[in-house]
């Protein structure tokens, strides 16, 4: 069985082809300053990977150590209703510091959102039950710390940090 | 390690959100014994800061968390209150890592209880026990799936 309990699907945010043969899955928290340290290396690894790869991000907010994680993952559900969610995501993670509600607006407006659909769709419940989904499914794949990454299913337990992680995802298979 | 199927040894620790934790006073319940070596490791791979994120997940199973380390009373409140964890520090601290030596994860070396789990049903049966690398924060995987299974053998 791969740790992975939940393979990604439609459901799911997905950048890049579906038809990538490498396949990403981040489990992280908007907040959490380990998971903006590994933004920029993902950033690069999408860069050199191109379309070999797709990258997918799951919502594992730690909402009593960051207490504005879960209302950022769900202005990235927000954003993504008004197909805008990665162009959130990387709003997000560039600004971790900023995370208020009014810097979240103004991350909307600065998107172009409309801005009143926006507001209603943050505060709407179902939206933040959405962004707090992935979590369990997280904890039973072994996330123990933010970030975690799955490469084709398989829990990474090394460095992230290392460049090791670019050379094992070009030789995933 | 002590194995599963046997009865979980009794113990009263002192705990940092009250006086006192018996074992046998909990029968009824499902517990979660945390071994672990050392208050105040980094904050974001910590594994008590790490349950203390997902704590309703174990209550959904109707089970209850005690993380247990041989530091005494005081420096589980100071931690336990940094942290802001709603769930109770035991102190194996005098004799110290009694409870730990019991349960067999002791560190004679080091002289800390090492990483390690324990599931005890609500008879006060050890149903799942796991030993984690030190270094290695075990996460709630294992936790989540030995609870799984006592639901399918209790139904």
């Amino acid at each position: 069985m791969p740790d992975l309990r939940i393979p990604v699907s439609d459901r799911d945010h997905i950048l890049g082809s579906p038809d990538a043969t490498i396949e990403l899955v981040e489990y992280g928290d908007y907040q959490c300053p380990y998971c903006g340290a590994a933004y920029p290396i993902v950033k690069r690894i999408q860069d050199e990977l191109g379309s070999r790869l797709k990258f997918v991000f799951r919502n594992f907010p730690l909402r009593k150590i960051h207490p504005q994680a879960l209302m950022a993952a769900v202005a990235s559900e927000a954003a993504s209703l008004q197909g805008k969610y990665w162009e959130m995501h990387d709003m997000l993670f560039e600004n971790q510091k900023r995370l208020n509600y009014s810097s979240i607006i103004n991350y909307a407006e600065h998107l172009g959102l409309d801005i009143i659909r926006f507001k209603l769709d943050v505060a709407d419940i179902n939206l933040e039950k959405k962004a707090l989904s992935d979590f369990e499914s997280g904890l039973r794949s072994g996330v123990n710390a933010t970030p975690t990454f799955f490469v084709n299913g398989n829990k990474y337990l090394q460095d992230w940090k290392a460049p090791e992680f670019i050379q094992f995802l070009e030789q995933a298979k | 390690m002590l194995q599963p199927g046997m009865i979980a040894p009794d113990f009263t620790l002192s705990a940092s959100l009250g006086e006192s934790f018996t074992l046998s006073q909990n029968r009824g319940k499902r517990l979660v014994l945390a071994f672990y070596p050392a208050d105040w490791s980094p904050v974001c791979s910590d594994q008590m800061t790490f349950y203390n994120e997902m704590l309703d997940y174990f209550t959904d199973q109707r089970a209850t968390l005690v993380g247990i380390s041989v530091d005494g009373k005081w420096c589980h409140a100071a931690f336990s209150n940094d942290r802001k964890l709603d769930f109770p520090l035991l102190a194996d601290f005098e004799p110290k890592g009694a409870v730990s030596r019991t349960y067999e994860v002791y560190d004679e070396e080091a002289g800390e209880s090492k990483r390690a789990l324990y599931v005890i049903d609500e008879n006060g049966i050890i149903r799942w026990s796991y030993l984690s690398p030190v270094d290695v924060n075990p996460g709630a995987a294992g936790i989540l799936q030995a609870l799984d299974d006592m639901n399918n053998v209790t139904q």
